[in-house]
């Protein structure tokens, strides 16, 4: 079910402002490709196209083509709603429902949108969920409390409980991480890379070394200035990056020798 | 005012006093505890010898220039002992404390006042009867007809202008972008500023004079509802705006149309807070008088039709009783009533509020 995503010579604006200009990335097909760069650099612009997110923020537009196993998703006639079903998305800062319990949480997805589904399709779609992000053991037991009730990690990985739970074929990660302690942070890398085997993942960090860990393949990206659009500098093996870059941008990015 | 501060740091001073203790840098001179009640008996007591010896009459202006004079001994005091800085952080407070008394006193003073006035009033009669056929110079008759009415009337200005209000939120909030939405906010602003009998007039002239009516209830409730439109879209608009976009954008991820974040996500999370909105804005046309005055006059019959003929109303009620309205004579018995009404009124609104609190609480999201 994971597809490939191509985005060919993309430019991103926010009303006049260009925030990502000219980038091109080949994604394949159940991996995980990490975006890095500094801070205003437009990872999260960048990842926010790929389902069209971007949208939410007044005035945001592209330009250039953004393709999901070669269908457009940026075509005549496509609709946004369909094209979030397909690429989920999980945040920088967990974001469970406050009115719903953790049960509602995981189903969301469905309840939401009003897609109707009998109580023994959502009791197996609750359980496979948090099944597949290891929070079904902490949590079955108070399925009907509320999801604001619990630690911060777990809350993220509640959301990403969420997210999957519709089953998309792309899962975009926008710094998923950030806001966990370290071994929250690697309970979410070893789902990241259980995940693979079903999704293709994007994941935008700042976490070099967890760039390393999880992904196949990394893309740098950097800004020239301030006010300037972001660039995809370089796009590469992951191993490939972090020992011989092939720009000397990265290569002082990635060894903190950077500005 | 002559106690000496203790541990004061000035070098000068230090050999004045025996028991001295080691100062340090850190330790400040401060004025002891009892500084503020004991300026404040200063300050009100030159106030009082004031009066005395000026003659003033009444207890107002002693009142406010003890006020006055304690801030400025209490600034003093602390200026000498303390210091430049203690003396601006004792200034602005005791300012801050003394405003706010000066607010809540009037407040509690009418409210008491209301409430010794009206208490005896109330008595199951009371409130079970209208007033038809009493005099003003019976006892008896109540405040049914007037309850009844105000019920109604606010009643059909909250179905009118609650909808209203709150869809014109989420618009601001959810989709206004741009001149219109700007628009509509200027119009709301100034809207909220509209006198009420100019409400009142307009629904006058457009319906009654316009369509050659008489007065009736529902023209009173359009003419409320008007009024309470702004307040409900300004509170509204807040409360929404209070929900993160985090939580928004987490269900577009999902895949979810816009239409049903709103309704799924967005309303249910600011819930609470709309409630308490929308009964403030109840709470705030509750008491409205000069639109009724036009639109709905007065009777003593009770009246459920709010589309056929005059209805009582509690303000109205206590315009009448006062022999305001139709220039009749007013005795004691229908002073005490109107103070009745009166009580009843506040204590709607009082009703109101709380129950907007109660109402906010058990909405709230819980945490666990």
């Amino acid at each position: 079910m994971a597809k490939r995503i191509d985005v060919d010579d993309v430019n991103v604006y926010y009303g006049d402002f260009m925030a990502v200009e000219g980038a091109s990335i080949n994604i394949a097909p159940l991996s995980v490709t990490a975006l890095i760069g500094p801070s205003g650099c437009g990872k999260s612009t960048f990842i926010r196209i790929l389902n069209r997110m971007h949208e939410v923020i007044p005035e945001g537009r592209v330009s250039g083509k953004v393709m999901l196993d070669g269908e457009d998703l940026y075509g005549p006639g496509v609709d946004p709603v369909n094209v979030r079903r397909t690429v989920g998305m999980v945040f920088q800062k967990a974001n469970p429902f406050p009115t719903m319990s953790i049960y509602d949480n995981v189903v969301a997805g469905y309840k939401i949108a009003g897609t109707r589904k009998n109580k023994s399709e959502t009791d197996d779609i609750v359980e496979r969920s948090l099944r597949g992000v290891n929070l079904w053991e902490e949590v079955k037991q108070r399925l009907t409390r509320p999801g604001a009730g619990l630690s911060g990690g777990q809350q993220q990985r509640l959301c990403i409980a969420r997210a999957i739970a519709v089953e998309p074929s792309v899962l975009l990660m926008d710094e998923p991480c950030s806001a966990l302690d370290p071994i929250s942070t690697l309970a979410i890398e070893d789902l990241i890379s259980e995940l693979k085997a079903t999704y293709t993942i994007v994941i935008v960090t700042h976490n070099m070394q967890q760039a390393a860990r999880v992904s196949d393949r990394t893309a740098f990206f950097n800004l020239a200035g301030v006010g300037q659009p972001g660039r995809l500098v370089e796009y590469d093996d992951t191993t490939k990056i972090f020992s011989n870059p092939n720009e000397k941008a990265t290569e002082d990015y990635i060894s903190g020798r950077f500005g | 005012m002559s106690r000496p501060a203790p541990s004061a740091p000035a070098p000068a001073t230090a050999g004045n006093s025996p028991a001295k203790r080691p100062t340090s840098g850190l330790v400040g001179a401060r004025l002891p505890k009892w500084a503020p009640y004991g300026a404040a008996v200063v300050g009100w007591g030159i106030a009082v010898g004031l009066k005395l010896l000026l003659g003033w009459t009444g207890w107002y202006t002693t009142f406010f220039t003890g006020a006055v004079l304690f801030i400025a001994v209490l600034t003093a005091w602390s200026f000498s002992v303390e210091g430049r800085r203690r003396a601006k952080d004792r200034f602005a407070s005791t300012l801050i404390y003394t405003s706010f008394v000066c607010a809540i006193v009037p407040l509690v003073l009418i409210l008491g006042y209301i409430a010794v006035k009206g208490l005896p009033l109330f008595s199951p009669d009371f409130f079970l009867k209208s007033m038809i056929g009493v005099t003003s110079r019976e006892e008896g008759g109540g405040i049914y007809a007037a309850l009844v009415g105000t019920l109604i009337i606010v009643g059909i200005a909250t179905v009118i202008a609650l909808p209203i209000g709150i869809f014109t939120a989420i618009y601001l909030v959810e989709y206004g972008r741009g001149k219109f939405a700007r628009t509509v906010t200027f119009f709301v602003d100034v809207m909220t500023g509209v006198p009420s009998i100019v409400a009142g007039l307009f629904v006058y002239t457009f319906l009654l004079l316009g369509f050659g009516m008489r007065p009736f209830g529902a023209a009173g409730a359009i003419a409320l509802a008007i009024l309470m439109v702004p307040v409900s879209v300004r509170a509204s608009e807040e409360m929404l705006k209070l929900v993160p976009r985090d939580l928004r954008e987490a269900s577009y991820a999902l895949g979810v149309p816009k239409w049903r974040t709103i309704l799924k996500v967005v309303l249910p999370t600011a819930m609470s807070g709309l409630i308490t909105a929308s009964l403030l804005a109840v709470a705030r046309v509750a008491g409205e008088t000069a639109p009724l005055i036009l639109l709905v006059g007065y009777t003593s019959r009770i009246n459920y039709n709010p589309f056929d003929g005059d209805m009582a109303t509690l303000p109205m009620m206590v315009w009448d009783q006062l022999g305001k309205r139709a220039g009749t004579t007013s005795s004691d018995l229908t002073e005490a009533r109107a103070w009745g009404a009166a009580l009843t009124l506040v204590l709607l609104v009082l009703i109101l509020n709380v129950g907007a609190r109660l109402i906010a609480k058990l909405f709230q999201p819980k945490a666990r």
